[in-house]
């Protein structure tokens, strides 16, 4: 388990990260938490000559309000995630799908934005971001940022909007204040990835759903939104019936994968089972 | 009660033994700050990395090692052609048959390899990383084979794992009760159920497990002395021993082998392995130290596995539910390589798939097979496990079709404990045991009525969650082994356990004992047994082990045997100690033997206030002033024992699961084991073995399964997809004990090391398969995958699908699977 020989770059600032990248393009990797890329290099499934740590990044670290968004930089842990009280109180959905990221030694090393690049659709940040309609700040060469919206965000398995030379910088989360959430996570054993995972946020007014938002975690190559479970959710009542009803056709157009914890076809007949369980959660019913 | 009354021997308050001692090895074993293997570090010593196919058959037509030894830090790169006559082989210590056929396993595959992960070639560097990165500049030709994955087709003969050998079946080993004279014909018993009786038919499948110990093997050698020294991460070190010097070639007294702290094993590393032997013979070659220590994958692909087996049984009962017969029809996988027992640990089944029922009439027949997978052996429990998961699981099955409670259906069946000793259908006679006792506790303990009251409720209002109680009353052999018993075996060696007791001068007393620990806590309990015997205190009592040169004699660890086999030796020697100090104390005290009585570690005059402790005759023997004309001046000992028999631990298992039937999701609800392991030294210890157990046996129901794509790639071959639990996925298990004492050792134990392993993963999928019995479900195939479960509700067993992950289907009289195994052209199920 020892990785091939590497240079290893500690930049101090984004811009000298983002420099650091263009002088060694494909021969460079970013390590945020490592929590994925270490074991890749351990195993030897990948060799990059030039390892960029972006650990000692302070202005990528931490979560702050910005009028309506929650503000996380990337290079925040999970933990430090799950310990912010705006998040808890503004994204509670972010808040209860990292609580349910492996184990507490994991979640003291990997950052949300590490796991957001890495884009595994098994990965349990995804969903979340995208239901909540995160957007994400992406810097380039040249003191360059742009912004991605969620849906943009992912383009296929481990990969995403982010591209050569650049670093995603800041998740800007839209407050969701009030709203109910839910993560229902399936797994065999309590430390594995997820094998379809649910994340479900939703607005109750009167007893009924206002407002719902639904993503969906390994049952395709990226995160997937669920806009017309979403939909058929809004105005329903927080009951059993109404609900089964209204998520029944979540799987649909849904490419799950196969393996051995479960074939395509089982995916999806969990996604339906799981979503309603999370929306019937998220509503507190 | 308490363990303590229930113990009839040692009724002294203070008494060491049924004190909950914590292990006097545990600060250094759990800091990791102490001497695993891959801690040491010799003057000179160099470092090999592996080279492994990455094919399940193939032949190696050319190596190209040019750029690798040009690479920096790089000494040496190694073939097999290079090293083909000096680096021995890795022997069959059991062939179970005298026709057995038996792949030639070198170490360092020459001209073919037979399954992924085998050594083609080894690098030797300065460093570590040095030998890592040359190892993937070494070029490797391969022509790949034809392989042999799959257990049944390998057994139909069609692809040839070794083509030389002309056939995939490795040995064919048979028990008939008619024959040996131990019970009935089972022919008859089954024809004669047919036509008034029951017959139960069913077919289960043990998948492949990985042993997954914690510390990965390593191996250090240093050929630099006048005996050259091994330190290997194994649980043999004097087999190890032995067979470098049958097999290398070295002579025995020039060898000494150390296993330092070693980090578990499970059987894992009862193996001596091709790792161990390459190092030694690069080591020899180069005339340097040399290390390897393997990475958690390598660990994981090429260190042996355990389990893999079909297993046919049909079982013949009366109408009431009376057991008449029972026939066992196994296949079982070898791997590439018939590995140190590999043969063996299917056909300890032998005595154990009639278990604690009165079968009047019994026949086992086992099939060994190869295939190019990785080789396959002893993994916790070791045969036991396997058929117990069987029989337990059938037992089941048989109060099912008979409409009854399950425990019910056993205990008509099971030897009651007037009937102790009892010789069974096999041929073994179990010492002593009390089936009623243990499982009228573990009722009581589990609230059986209330489960079951609540089971049917939930069945009666159709809940989604689902409530199922399984049941596992297991009894197994353990104490490995009388020599006798071996010998008729055909096993290479004998199952004696040698002791020494060393009295030192200073009241001190150094116990060496030949079963090698690996985190069992043999120097806890050992000094608690000799602290008892000796009347010293448990700090004053030191255990050594693990080093040829200072335990020499030694059969090592394996099969539940360090206590019942290695303890009792401990027993004995110290018996010689006492009677030997007997006689110094005698002439010291100027009293006649006679007169002296050993008391709490003191020899007194009877009704007298003199005395000397057993320390201070120690100090006289050490000065030698004074002693008895013609007296050695020693009081030291040593005992080889050889047991007479096994012993039989039982214990009554039970476990409920609540199955969530719209996901097959299984939640374990709870679990209570009743253990009777005789006479207990250590209560905590032995509390965290049953504990350790039950977590593996569990696993093997629920969550682990080593599986092979069909190019024989181990795609399990990491912890990502090797599914081990962790504490997190755990419940708090109720555990207590029944006491009956074995009859067969000194101080009444049974073995307890591989207990919870063997009850368990029966108990657990007799649960599910309970829960969700009322779908048409008989069976669930392991690990029990919330979708394999789900997918049994959605089909039930009258509807059986393709392959193995479907529930396993009955099979008629007559049906080609009902033939000997080496027939069945049978290609259901397979490699998933």
């Amino acid at each position: 388990m020892i990785p091939a020989t590497f240079d290893y770059l500690a930049p101090t600032s984004v811009a000298d990260a983002i420099a650091a990248l263009e002088e060694h393009g494909d021969e460079a990797k970013v390590l945020a938490g490592g929590q994925s890329l270490l074991p890749i290099l351990r195993m030897r499934l990948n060799a990059p000559g030039v390892v960029i740590d972006l650990g000692k990044i302070s202005e990528l670290q931490g979560v702050t309000e910005d009028g309506d968004d929650l503000v996380i930089g990337a290079m925040t842990t999970y933990f430090d995630v799950l310990a912010s009280d705006a998040v808890s109180t503004h994204a509670a959905l972010l808040n209860k799908a990292i609580a349910t990221v492996a184990d507490p030694q994991i979640r003291h090393r990997g950052t949300i934005g590490g796991a957001l690049v890495h884009a595994d659709p098994a990965g349990d940040v995804g969903a979340p971001a995208l239901a909540l309609g995160a957007s994400f700040v992406i810097a380039g060469p040249g003191g360059a940022t742009r912004t991605v919206a969620a849906d943009d965000f992912f383009e296929d398995l481990f990969q995403t909007a982010v591209g050569e030379g650049e670093l995603l910088t800041q998740i800007r989360v839209p407050k969701h204040t009030g709203w109910g959430a839910h993560y229902e996570k399936f797994v065999r054993v309590s430390h594995q990835w997820s094998i379809v995972g649910i994340a479900a946020t939703v607005r109750s007014e009167g007893g009924a759903i206002a407002e719902a938002r639904v993503g969906l975690t390994n049952m395709g190559s990226t995160p997937l939104r669920a806009k017309a479970v979403e939909e058929a959710l809004v105005g329903q009542p927080a009951t059993d019936e109404a609900v089964r009803a209204a998520v029944a056709q979540v799987a649909d157009g849904t490419n799950p994968p196969s393996d051995l914890n479960g074939d395509s076809d089982y995916r999806k007949h969990l996604a339906t089972v799981l979503t309603r369980r999370a929306v019937l959660a998220a509503a507190g019913a | 009660m308490t363990i303590t009354e229930d113990r009839p021997d040692t009724a002294a308050p203070d008494a060491e033994i049924g004190k909950a001692r914590r292990r006097k090895e545990d600060q250094r074993l759990i800091t990791g700050r102490t001497r695993w293997t891959d801690n040491l570090t010799v003057p000179g010593m160099l470092h090999l990395a592996m080279v492994r196919s990455p094919f399940a058959h193939a032949n190696i037509t050319s190596i190209n090692t040019d750029e690798a030894k040009a690479a920096s830090g790089v000494i040496d790169v190694i073939t097999g052609e290079d090293i083909k006559d000096v680096q021995g082989v890795n022997a069959n210590a059991w062939p179970i048959t005298t026709d057995q056929v038996t792949p030639t396993h070198l170490p360092v595959a020459v001209s073919r390899v037979a399954c992924a992960g085998e050594i083609v070639a080894v690098v030797v560097a300065r460093t570590p990383a040095e030998a890592r990165d040359a190892a993937e500049l070494v070029d490797v030709d391969y022509e790949e084979l034809p392989a042999v994955l799959d257990l049944k087709e390998a057994a139909a003969d069609t692809v040839i794992a070794h083509p030389d050998l002309g056939t995939n079946k490795c040995a064919f080993w048979k028990l008939d009760s008619a024959e040996q004279g131990s019970g009935g014909d089972v022919e008859a018993a089954i024809a004669k159920a047919r036509t008034d009786g029951i017959v139960i038919e069913r077919e289960y499948r043990q998948q492949r497990l990985i042993p997954a110990f914690m510390e990965p093997r390593s191996v250090l050698v240093d050929p630099t002395g006048e005996q050259m020294i091994v330190w290997s991460s194994t649980q043999v070190p004097h087999i190890l021993r032995f067979l470098i010097a049958a097999t290398m070639g070295i002579p025995e007294s020039k060898i000494r082998v150390i296993a330092p702290d070693v980090g578990g094993g499970f059987g894992g590393k009862l193996q001596t392995t091709p790792e161990e032997f390459a190092t030694i013979a690069i080591s020899r070659r180069l005339g340097k130290p040399c290390k390897y220590t393997e990475t958690r994958s390598e660990s994981l692909l090429s260190g042996h596995h355990g389990r893999d087996q079909w297993q046919k049984l049909t079982l013949s009962a009366e109408k009431d539910g009376t057991v008449t017969g029972l026939k066992v029809d196994l296949l079982a996988d070898m791997g590439a390589y018939v590995a140190i027992v590999g043969g063996g640990v299917p056909v300890l089944g032998a005595w154990m798939f009639n278990s604690i029922y009165k079968f009047p009439a019994y026949q086992f027949n086992c099939q060994t097979v190869l295939t190019n997978k990785t080789w396959v052996d002893a993994y916790r429990g070791a045969g036991r496990p396997e058929a117990t998961f069987a029989i337990e699981r059938i037992m089941d099955e048989l109060a099912a079709e008979l409409g009854r409670d399950p425990i019910e259906v056993r205990e008509q069946n099971w030897i009651t404990h007037e009937e102790f000793p009892f010789t069974t259908v096999a041929g073994m006679t179990y010492d002593s045991g009390n089936y009623e006792a243990a499982t009228a506790k573990a009722k009581e303990l589990f609230g059986y009525d209330e489960l079951r009251a609540e089971q049917q409720q939930r069945r009666d209002s159709h809940d989604p969650v689902q409530l199922g109680i399984g049941v596992s009353t297991f009894t197994e052999m353990c104490g490995l082994a009388p020599s006798r018993i071996l010998g008729q075996l055909n096993y290479g060696a004998g199952g004696w356990e040698h002791a020494s007791i060393r009295m030192l001068a200073t009241g001190k007393v150094e116990v060496l004992t030949g079963s090698s620990a690996h985190g069992q806590g043999h120097e806890t309990a050992w000094s608690q047994i000799v602290a008892d015997r000796l009347g010293v205190a448990f700090e004053d009592v030191e255990v050594l082990h693990g080093d040829t040169q200072i335990a020499h004699r030694g059969m090592d660890t394996y099969g539940s045997r360090s206590l019942v086999v290695g303890g009792e030796a401990v027993v004995r020697a110290a018996d010689k100690v006492i009677a030997k100090a007997k006689v110094f104390a005698a002439h010291l005290l100027e009293a006649s033997e006679d007169d002296l009585e050993f008391k709490a570690g003191r020899f007194e005059v009877k009704g007298t206030d003199k005395g000397l402790a057993i320390g201070e005759v120690a100090l006289a023997a050490f000065a030698g002033h004074n002693l008895p004309d013609g007296a050695e001046p020693s009081i030291d000992a040593d005992a080889t024992y050889d047991p007479v028999n096994f012993s039989f631990p039982h214990g009554t298992h039970l476990c409920a699961m609540e199955v969530d039937t719209e996901t097959g999701a299984t939640t374990m609800r709870k679990y209570v084991c009743v253990d009777d392991i005789g006479t207990i030294i250590n209560p905590l210890i032995v509390e965290g073995q049953i504990h350790g157990g039950l977590v593996q046996g569990i696993a093997q129901a629920l969550w682990e399964g080593a599986e092979y794509d069909e190019n024989g790639t181990l795609v399990t071959g990491s912890f990502v997809d090797y599914t081990l639990p962790t504490a997190a996925d755990t419940i708090n298990y109720v555990s207590d004990h029944t006491v009956s004492p074995s009859t067969t050792n000194t101080l009444g134990t049974k073995g307890v090391g591989e207990a919870g392993t063997i009850a368990s993963t029966p108990a657990v999928v007799n649960a599910i398969v309970d829960a969700i019995r009322s779908f048409g479900v008989n069976d669930v195939l392991m690990p029990c995958t919330p979708e394999r479960v789900w997918k049994a509700i959605l089909t039930g067993s009258a509807k059986p699908a393709e392959g193995e992950r479907e529930a396993a289907p009955h099979f008629d009289d007559g049906a080609p699977n009902q033939d000997n195994p080496d027939t069945s052209a049978s290609t259901q199920g397979g490699a998933q």
